[in-house]
């Protein structure tokens, strides 16, 4: 069981939730979170006083998955988020221990689905 | 000697002015900013206030020299009025006896505001905003002057040929419809569109925006009588009566067709309904301003609901489908239900006994609609080749008021 985190730009979110469809992965969490990578922001303006280095908008996407998923999934993600510009996003992919399934209890491989 | 300045009527149609710039900002700025995506709000509520500075502007030096100076072929007027020479404090007996003739030109400010604002609904989140401002001012000068000397002038054409338009059914409604229309169709499809339509981001402010502008409009409509008078007073009866009665005629249709009724339809109701009544409010019953409610809701529903689905142009606020259409609905009405008891400078409509007026109004519907699509034409292509209508798709996708403004309308945190 993986679980899988990606940092999208967040205007590609309705094409990554269209091919993760086409992989039928439609268990996911989605989130407004601030970010940036290497070029460590965008400048603002405010009656002439530049705010230097502020966060980005992104959207973060939360699956949980098992192992036969994880390709599939990431290909999907990627697929629908890449654009080619700097700040396409990243996805980090970490081991799971556990999944239950609150309303019947269920755990492990079988909750996750 | 008595002056012919009235106190209430100057009162009243200080009031109106005020009330009718409330429409843009922030009545239409809200309505539009709600229905947009968060990160293009700025740029959305920008528009209608940046219109209303330039055209503050446009109109004191030639704007209204155009719309309502001394007439030229029925078709403009000329510009001695340059810079507001000859506009002084004295009434003008032409157009308003009781009020001062520089109040009655800010009056007439306020209508060629909102209506270029009107437009923004078809090139939402797309249009750059160097090219916005250059179409506006093109489009107010080349479009609106002529068509309000047209209707509003004394010697203009369609007014001399018995035209009832009491409050801008044509001149702003139609005018800005349609010209809406074709803006879409030449700046294109938002990105993604059809398939991929974005929910209005704030529902609240689009509410809010609605009722500032049913407030407002009483200006508009009840203003336009130009005294504090009974004529006054049935404008202001009928604006109130059709849109409410719009507004229900929406929500009961999205009941049946939806099976919940709408914020969103209630409040497209009755913006629907105030454009609808704004051509045939100073000339019908309020019986027939019900009538007129509960059709253009009728109409407007389907326009928006059905063609636009069926035809898939992005008119994203639907300028085209409320006003444009609204606004045509309106003034055919007024030559189907005027009535010359409500109103002796008006005359009787189709269904009491007068034919010729919906002729009439058929015709400056025609004329306006012809005109304003032509030379909307010509100015949005000659811009679209020149200064590009569109920002790059890039910028698009970041958002308007980051790239158009640098700057940001809601924090994420702090």
């Amino acid at each position: 069981m993986k679980l899988i985190i990606a940092i999208i730009q967040p205007h590609r979110l309705d094409d990554v939730l269209q091919e993760l469809d086409k992989k039928e992965v439609y268990l996911k969490t989605v989130t407004n979170v601030l970010g940036c990578g290497r070029q460590k922001g965008v400048t603002e303006v405010y009656r002439g006083v530049k705010e230097a280095g502020t966060l980005l908008k992104k959207v973060r996407l939360e699956i949980a998955v098992n192992d036969a998923y994880v390709k599939p999934t990431v290909d999907a993600i990627v697929k629908g988020a890449r654009t080619g510009n700097i700040g396409d996003g990243k996805i980090f992919v970490l081991p799971l221990e556990d999944c239950i399934r609150i309303r019947s209890g269920e755990t492990g491989k079988v909750a996750i689905g | 000697m008595q002056s012919p300045i009235n106190s209430g009527d100057t009162a009243w149609v200080l009031v109106s002015t005020a009330l009718v710039l409330l429409m843009t900002a922030p009545g239409l700025a809200l309505f539009y900013g709600g229905l947009v995506r968060r990160k293009n709000v700025l740029s959305t509520m920008m528009q209608s206030f940046f219109i209303l500075c330039l055209i503050s502007i446009q109109w004191v030096l030639w704007g209204y020299s155009v719309a309502f100076g001394p007439d030229v072929g029925h078709l403009v007027g000329n510009l001695s009025w340059l810079g507001l020479n000859g506009v002084g404090l004295t009434p003008n007996p032409d157009y308003a006896p009781t009020i001062p003739h520089q109040l009655y030109m800010l009056f007439q400010m306020m209508f060629a505001v909102i209506t270029p604002a009107l437009i923004t609904g078809s090139y939402a989140e797309r249009i750059k905003f160097s090219t916005f401002v250059v179409f506006t001012l093109a489009w107010a000068t080349l479009v609106y002057d002529p068509i309000a000397h047209w209707v509003w002038s004394k010697d203009g054409w369609l007014h001399n040929l018995g035209a009832l338009d009491f409050a801008g059914g044509t001149v702003v409604h139609m005018s800005s419809g349609i010209s809406a229309l074709v803006v879409a169709l030449i700046i294109g499809r938002r990105t993604g569109f059809p398939r991929i339509t974005p929910a209005p981001h704030n529902m609240t402010y689009t509410l809010l925006g609605a009722a500032l502008l049913w407030f407002g409009w009483f200006g508009f409509n009840a203003g336009s009588a130009l005294q504090a008078n009974e004529l006054a007073v049935s404008a202001f009866v009928n604006t109130n009566t059709a849109t409410a009665a719009a507004a229900i005629g929406w929500v009961v249709i999205d009941w049946f067709v939806t099976k919940r009724p709408t914020v969103l339809g209630a409040a497209t109701g009755a913006v629907a309904g105030l454009v609808a009544i704004t051509p045939a409010s100073g000339y019908v019953s309020p019986i027939s301003a019900i009538f007129i409610g509960l059709l253009v809701a009728c109409v407007c529903y389907m326009a928006v609901a059905v063609v636009k689905q069926k035809l898939a142009y992005d008119d994203s606020l639907d300028a085209f489908g409320v006003h444009g259409v609204g606004g045509t609905v309106g003034a055919l009405a007024t030559g189907l239900f005027a009535q010359k008891i409500i109103n002796r400078g008006g005359a009787d409509g189709l269904f009491f006994g007068n034919p010729h007026q919906f002729v009439v109004n058929a015709i400056a519907t025609g004329a306006t609609i012809v005109y304003a699509v032509v030379v909307t034409f010509i100015i949005a292509k000659v811009l679209d080749l020149t200064m590009g209508l569109r920002v790059k798709e890039q910028d698009e996708a970041i958002g308007l008021d980051n790239t158009q403004h640098k700057e940001s309308a809601y924090t994420l945190i702090d």
